[in-house]
């Protein structure tokens, strides 16, 4: 095997003591971004991005791949501890992640996190080890019809479900997709539903949104039921991480499912956030707790996680092969490599043989030693929860606000924070589903985008979602996702008459 | 605070309140309907254009919220939303939260933090004046360094950070 | 605390030294505090990564004492960063850099500014443009293409471009003139998707500057046709086989008369010191005279004019009345 000879060289190219400081060095640095929900990921790569400039290439591209890492690794915190999504791809933990930790669970919450991410990051890799030539001529497939199908797949396989009634999840989503659309239309360059407003210019953020429904709308619930954080109760104990690793097993389907979902959604390239909805929406779909997610299943963590790590590991190879970013994150590093004079591109792997495999070798290396650290801080993290919440709960909300500004560097999203807050908690208090509504803020402008592509590429003619092999099968996965719950219902009623009673 | 006996008692109806969401989801969806049809909303030779989608999904919003009030009003639960202990509670968040926001463009992200917090523990918290101050002022200055020193993402800054020349 | 007081004395006299040593001169503004360098785009786009490029070289090389903070300001086709300036007035740490956006974001939606609400600092360089096919398709010249387009049902041929009534979609609209042909024209985000989408075969043709397609031609996935320039690009270097930059010919000696070059230029706030100015001028020079920004320059075979002061307001100004007149004629002119 060629690329494991190559992978070799590249773990020789990477095991030197000032590479793996610097691996640690980012991997720090990448969990304190993560955890703050104003700094993102390309935040960080951008700012240590001009640092780098006198390092070798791979030991930069190593210390910000590990920032990366350590993003990743770090959005799950405030996610599970505070219900804030710290990064995007992180909003679909907080839906059984926070439960845990108010039912006292938090070490539990974020071993299993942290350990799915490793393992999510891990078989990407490894994919990526594998196969990235063929993976970048497959991701060569993808025009605007395929990836409107992949955005259409992931919807069809979150929504459909949850205990509320079917007409408030309707109107919930619904509202999402409207507010994604405010704005600069892509496809024609025409704003839309601004009103003359200037703050619209550039619409209602993602982040902005779950910023205020989940994290605001969590500190009003709390404080109606009496200024007191669950879960505050919780022992720190130092064995959690074994405890809940003598577990994780269990899940091992769950596991490799999401591992597939999110190589496919990176490298298709949808993204981590996509993934991490489909993967929890088959998860919950498919698990035999399946009624119990949303109220703290262990499953419902390990299936966003897992799945948005393996597609924001995954993303980087279309940015290494084909000079796509996956992610802004990815945007900021194929701006470096630029920089350093590597041409992102089907050559890159030719020409700079050092370069890459260095890279992929600090991935195996970088998650390790990510994994490490950031399970060593369990406890602390999990010790958080019991500052009192008349301390902790204004520091959310400071924070909070820092998160929702440097979106845009415009105090109007603090003001769109606070209403998203005020909707949030009375939508969840009037039985409204939030992540519905979230995810059509999520896909919403996207899917628009690649279905109008679509259309002009076809004339108008809608055949061309069904126009080949590929986008076919994607689209009716889709549609098989979105009446599942009608198909094995009826799959079931059909078989009761046939069981004596 | 206030403890009269009515308190943990009365308050909004569940249903009304639910009439309420709905009437409001309702309105967002004639807006975005309103600003769909400026932009246009037909299908023209090379797909829909602008408004097309919105419209679209305006009306679905409608339709659905009209639903929601109509089916809150009538087979809503009569149950409380919550009761005014309760809304108070969650009105000392609120309050504070938008004069917060209010004053950020004019004093800056910084000093509105501190004070955000320090009356948060004073008030609701009822901690010591030396803890309250300590965290409040420790904030803003970690998160300076943090955002502005290391990460340089600029935040709103006021009056007194011109003074000091941050 | 006398230590530090002492400590304090003596900075002060050793600034005080300092500055009777270095008799400044008149434009002696310096920065106070961090620069904000706007960009009215996205991350991972052309103007991104030059402002990017701007910031590293400023730090490496330490051409100045306060740091320099990129900022994307996406919003409103990049109306949110010119906004952003324009509301700026007299604000010498913000700085802006353009892409055609300048011109057409206001006048494509009505956002209501114009770059006479900001302050020329200093044309960086002009990116050209170059007219790419995919290197499966049968085309070898212009007029090969030109000819099949002519064939084909109107709007048969596909031009993948970035953004939408934007440069590229100028572009296309006077090739569409030029050609006597109907193209359709189908916006992307960003220039590295727009030549992925080419080599995948979506889009038959993509207008990309060279930078967003080199490593795509280098790997013999594309083929350059011709270039949006009245002379040929620079850049002898080969990239791809024994083909240089300078291989390509103009679209002109092809037979299709367009030129389009964009500005890469910086702006700041209106009033300004001038001293403010004058210091950005110098900086921008010092930056253009380092290694890196010569490689960037050659990797993207930028057409490497500066102009400063005068100069440059006039070229703005004409440039920003050819924009009105083809935005006019492609009918891309806000309605509202």
């Amino acid at each position: 095997m060629d690329s494991i000879g190559d992978l070799m060289a590249g773990f020789a190219v990477v095991l030197s003591w000032q590479n793996l400081l610097y691996m640690v060095i980012g991997i720090v640095l990448g969990v304190i971004i993560g955890v703050l929900p104003g700094l993102g990921g390309a935040n960080g790569v951008a700012i240590l991005l001009p640092l780098t400039f006198s390092m070798s290439p791979t030991s930069a591209i190593i210390l910000l791949s590990c920032i990366y890492w350590g993003a990743l690794f770090g959005g799950a915190i405030t996610s599970i501890l505070f219900n804030i999504p710290g990064e995007p791809w992180s909003v679909a933990t907080t839906f059984d992640g926070h439960p845990m930790a108010q039912n006292g669970k938090a070490g539990e919450a974020l071993t299993a996190a942290f350990t799915s991410s490793f393992v999510g990051a891990l078989f990407a890799v490894i994919v990526i080890t594998l196969a990235a030539p063929l993976v970048a001529s497959f991701a060569l497939q993808f025009g605007p019809a395929e990836k409107f199908s992949v955005f259409f797949l992931a919807f069809c396989s979150f929504v459909g479900m949850g205990k509320e009634p079917p007409t408030k999840t309707i109107a919930a989503m619904m509202l999402g997709f409207a507010l994604a659309a405010v704005g600069t239309d892509t496809v024609t360059g025409q704003l839309r539903l601004t009103f003359g407003s200037h703050e619209l210019l550039s619409g209602f953020d993602f982040l902005v949104a779950v910023i205020g429904l989940f994290g605001i709308g969590e500190i009003l619930l709390t404080m109606e039921e009496g200024l007191s954080f669950k879960g505050k109760a919780a022992s720190i104990n130092p064995t959690v991480v074994w405890q809940t690793w003598k577990e994780l097993p269990r899940y091992w389907m769950t596991s490799l499912r999401s591992c597939l979902i999110g190589c496919w959604m990176g490298i298709t390239p949808a993204g981590a956030t996509p993934a991490s909805f489909m993967s929890y929406g088959i998860a919950k779909r498919t698990s035999r707790k399946g009624d119990k997610f949303g109220s703290g299943e262990i499953e419902g963590v390990i299936a966003p996680e897992t799945a948005a790590h393996a597609a924001g590991t995954s993303a980087l190879l279309p940015m290494l092969s084909l000079g796509v970013p996956g992610s802004p994150t990815a945007a900021v590093l194929l701006g470096g490599l630029l920089i350093w004079g590597l041409q992102p591109g089907p050559l890159l792997f030719v020409e700079q043989k050092d370069f890459v495999w260095g890279l992929i070798a600090s991935m195996y290396l970088g998650n390790i030693v990510g994994l490490i650290i950031v399970l060593t801080m369990v406890p602390f993290f999990a010790a958080i929860l019991r500052v009192p919440f008349s301390i902790i709960a204004p520091i959310i909300l400071v924070i909070c606000a820092i998160g929702a500004y440097t979106v845009h560097n415009n105090t109007f999203d603090v003001v769109m924070m606070l209403v998203f807050g005020v909707a949030g908690y009375f939508l969840k208090k009037c039985n409204y589903p939030l992540a519905p509504l979230v995810l059509a803020i999520v896909l919403g402008d996207k899917a628009e985008e690649s279905f109008r592509q679509s259309l002009l590429i076809s004339q108008g003619g809608l055949g061309v979602f069904f126009s080949n092999g590929l986008v076919s099968t994607i689209m009716v996965l889709g549609l098989v996702a979105l009446f599942w719950p009608a198909l094995s219902n009826l799959y079931a009623r059909l078989l009761t008459p046939a069981r004596p009673t | 605070m206030s403890n009269s006996p009515n308190d943990s008692s009365s308050g909004p109806r569940q249903h009304l309140v639910e009439v309420g969401v709905a009437a409001f989801m309702a309105l967002l969806g004639v807006i975005t309907v309103i600003g769909s049809l400026q932009v246009g909303i037909g299908w023209g030779a090379e797909g829909p254009k602008s408004g097309f989608f919105p419209f679209w999904i305006g009306l679905i919003v409608v339709a659905t919220s009209l639903y929601n009030l109509v089916r809150a009003y009538t087979h809503g639960s009569r149950k409380l939303f919550a009761n005014w202990h309760e809304l108070t509670q969650v009105l000392k968040v609120v309050l504070p939260l938008t004069i917060y926001v209010g004053v950020i463009p004019w004093i800056g992200i910084y000093i509105a933090s501190a004070l955000l917090i320090a009356g948060f523990m004073r008030w609701i918290g009822r901690y010591s004046w030396l803890l309250t101050l300590t965290i409040s002022i420790a904030l803003p200055v970690v998160t300076y360094i943090t955002f502005e020193m290391w990460f340089l993402v600029p935040l709103p800054k006021g009056p007194l950070e011109d003074l000091l020349g941050l | 605390m006398s230590h530090t007081l002492r400590r304090r004395a003596v900075a002060v006299a050793l600034t005080a030294v300092a500055a009777g040593l270095y008799v400044t001169p008149a434009n002696a503004w310096e920065p106070t505090r961090n620069v904000e360098f706007i960009v009215p785009a996205g991350t991972g786009g052309g103007a991104d990564q030059m402002a990017r490029m701007v910031q590293g070289i400023i730090t490496k090389h330490n051409l100045m004492k306060q740091s320099v903070v990129v900022v994307n300001k996406a919003g409103g086709a990049g109306g949110e960063g010119f906004l952003d300036i324009k509301n700026s007035k007299g604000n010498p740490h913000k700085l802006v850099i353009t892409l055609s956006n300048l011109f057409t974001t206001p006048l494509a939606t009505g956002i209501p500014f114009s770059w006479k609400d900001m302050t020329p600092v200093a044309m960086l360089a002009l990116d050209e443009f170059v007219l790419w096919v995919n290197a499966d398709s049968p085309y070898k010249t212009v007029a090969e293409l030109v000819t099949a387009m002519k064939a084909a049902p109107p709007g048969q041929f596909k031009m993948g471009g970035t953004g939408s009534k934007q440069e590229d979609q100028i572009i296309t609209v006077a090739l569409e003139k030029a050609t006597g042909t109907k193209i359709t024209y189908v916006p992307y985000k960003g220039g590295g998707e727009v030549a992925v989408q080419l080599v995948g075969k979506h889009v038959d043709m993509t207008v990309n500057n060279p930078i967003e397609a080199v490593a795509q031609w280098r790997a013999g996935k594309v083929r350059p046709l011709c270039v949006f320039d009245s002379k040929p690009l620079a850049g002898k270097e080969k990239i791809a086989g024994d083909l240089s930059w300078s291989s390509i010919p103009t679209c002109k000696s092809q037979g299709l008369d367009i030129e389009y070059l964009m500005l890469r230029g910086i702006f700041m706030p209106a009033n300004v010191p001038k001293d403010a100015v004058d210091y950005y001028v110098e900086l921008f020079k010092k930056v253009r005279a380092t290694p890196e920004w010569a490689q960037l320059m050659a990797d993207g075979a930028f057409n490497q004019s500066f102009m400063t002061g005068a100069d440059y307001t006039k070229w703005v100004e004409a440039e920003e009345k050819r924009h009105r007149d083809l935005m006019k004629e492609a009918g891309f002119l806000a309605t509202n």
